[in-house]
């Protein structure tokens, strides 16, 4: 008789069901996860979800446009910004007007600094989920300073509410560029910093190299999309596809990898970072002259039809679909949201993982609880 | 591939389809709800079409009608189709599920079902996803009554 099989023969195990959540502080917010397991092993997890539902769809069918604009921001609020803008772009579509460069030029750098923003946080987080405190503190050093950038210029910090259909609310800050310089200067050496503290940390690498392994074909299946998806080979970036605002006027790559596990999604985050930051300084020296926004009704009537819009958050892909009968409100307004489909990933590739295993699978799916729950 | 030859390659397959470009981006086709799973099998399946991406699955009440939006894309060619399904039926609304074509059509039919009260045929797990399992009524139906303004204030 073979060890296992003693060992087996021996000791009776049982499945049984514990929760993970809603107040789990890797679950990133009040998500429950019904695991159910067999000793340390995972058999199946089960999301329960709508702790935090706020029927923003329904909220959205009551609200004049420029009022849904504000209630983006509550759905994924650390892609605050990208969220605004989707909503900017679909009523623009609607109403067929065409924002001025000047427009397009600076809701792409905000843009491309909310990314970093909200990946620092991730990787921050990333960090301690395995068990590195440190992380946390160097994320947060940097982060700062882009949210010292935005409430400069926006008067806010995460909720920044900077876009406005037809353009901006107000021009940017006289010191806008020249601190978003300083950002850069300062960025490029941390991110080698970063990589120095925790990418090549062989405990780290053990935490997740080859664990929670998502193949391609399941990717697109699973309607995954943003890091989630290219860290398994899935060409799936909007801004590259179906390019907006000022991305087709820029150099910039899509970063693929194509293992698909833990450390792929890691790693592709991480070299987002560079292709952010190089997209920022190719625009921060030649943001055109000219308005800030175009004028459009105090009340806007969207023309009687459907529009979608589809926009890269920092989680993936912004859906952002309309259908107007023609009167002030949208009859119906459906956002889909990334987390929620890369979400649905989770009880696939945490299968026969461990239950720490999950964890650190979870920080790299990095969902943001508000925008499964919308 | 442009939306007139996608449209000539569907069309072949079943004469009870509508097709529309009208007031949207994407080509539209309407399918009678009995051909839905077959027709999207056969999205999915085409070489020439291979809709392998669904990326948005959104309920709608029009009012006497309520329906299912599929939006899909080939991540292989880029191409886009929206397939609509309608029923009549308010009482009792069911839709065979796509949920073993696209995965992520599970959690997407389990959030109509929660907010529309649309069934999914041989859908595997449909239960409410988000309201609590005693919650009575589908909140954005657009005949819902909120006598307490607990959804809307």
């Amino acid at each position: 008789m073979s060890k296992d099989q003693l060992i087996k023969s021996n000791f009776k195990t049982e499945e049984y069901f514990i929760n993970m959540g809603p107040q789990h502080p890797a679950t990133h917010g009040v998500l429950r996860l019904i695991l159910t397991i067999d000793g340390e092993i995972i058999r199946n997890v089960e999301p329960d979800l709508g702790y935090i539902h706020r029927s923003i769809e329904k909220m959205c069918e009551r609200d004049s446009y420029q009022q849904i604009v504000h209630l983006t921001d509550r759905m994924d609020y650390l892609s605050s910004h990208i969220n605004n803008e989707a909503v900017c772009l679909v009523v623009e579509k609607g109403l067929e007007i065409e924002v001025p460069e000047r427009v397009k030029v600076i809701r792409t750098i905000i843009a491309e600094l909310t990314r970093i923003a909200s990946h620092c946080l991730w990787w921050g987080v990333m960090g301690m989920d395995v068990g590195a405190l440190t992380t946390y503190f160097y994320a947060f050093r940097d982060r700062e300073m882009i949210n010292d950038i935005f409430e400069e210029t926006c008067g806010a910090r995460l909720t920044m509410n900077y876009n406005i259909p037809g353009g901006l609310m107000f021009d940017i800050h006289p010191n806008f560029v020249k601190r978003v310089k300083d950002f850069i200067t300062h960025f490029k050496t941390k991110i080698p910093e970063y990589d120095r503290l925790l990418t090549g940390n062989v405990i780290f690498q053990k935490r997740t190299k080859g664990i929670g392994v998502l193949t391609k074909e399941d990717a697109i299946s699973f309607g995954a999309s943003g890091p989630v998806a290219r860290g398994s080979g899935v060409s799936c970036d909007i801004r590259k596809i179906h390019s907006y605002s000022a991305y087709d006027k820029v150099n910039f790559n899509e970063v693929l990898f194509s293992e698909g596990d833990s450390l792929s999604r890691y790693k592709v985050r991480i070299q987002e970072l560079w292709e952010s930051l190089s997209i920022v300084e190719q625009l921060i020296d030649n943001i055109p002259e000219g308005d800030i926004k175009i004028q459009t009704k105090a009340v806007i009537k969207l023309p009687k039809g459907e529009y979608y819009q589809r926009v890269e958050t920092a989680r993936g892909e912004l859906g952002v679909y309309v259908n107007s009968t023609g009167t002030k409100n949208p009859y119906r307004l459906k956002f889909r949201s990334p987390g929620f489909s890369n979400l649905s990933v989770l009880n696939k590739i945490a299968k026969g993982s461990k239950i720490g295993d999950l964890v650190a699978i979870m920080a790299t799916i990095d969902i943001v609880v508000p925008d499964i729950d919308r | 591939m442009t939306n007139q030859e996608i449209q000539h390659i569907i069309t072949s397959w079943s004469d009870k389809l509508e097709f529309s470009e009208e007031e949207s981006e994407f080509l539209n086709v309407t399918v009678p709800k009995e051909e839905l799973y077959t027709i999207c099998k056969q999205l999915k399946a085409d070489t020439n079409l291979k809709f392998d991406y669904l990326f948005c699955l959104t309920g709608i009440d029009w009012g006497e009608e309520l329906g299912v939006i599929y939006h899909l894309e080939s991540t292989t060619f880029r191409h886009n189709i929206v397939v609509k399904v309608k029923t009549a039926d308010r009482e009792n609304p069911m839709v065979d599920t796509v949920s073993d074509i696209w995965y992520t059509a599970e959690f997407h039919e389990m959030e109509v079902f929660d907010f529309f009260g649309i069934k999914f045929n041989n859908h595997p797990n449909l239960k409410r996803l988000f309201l609590p399992e005693d919650w009575e009524g589908y909140p954005l139906r657009k005949d819902y009554v909120d006598e307490i303004n607990m959804v809307i204030k």
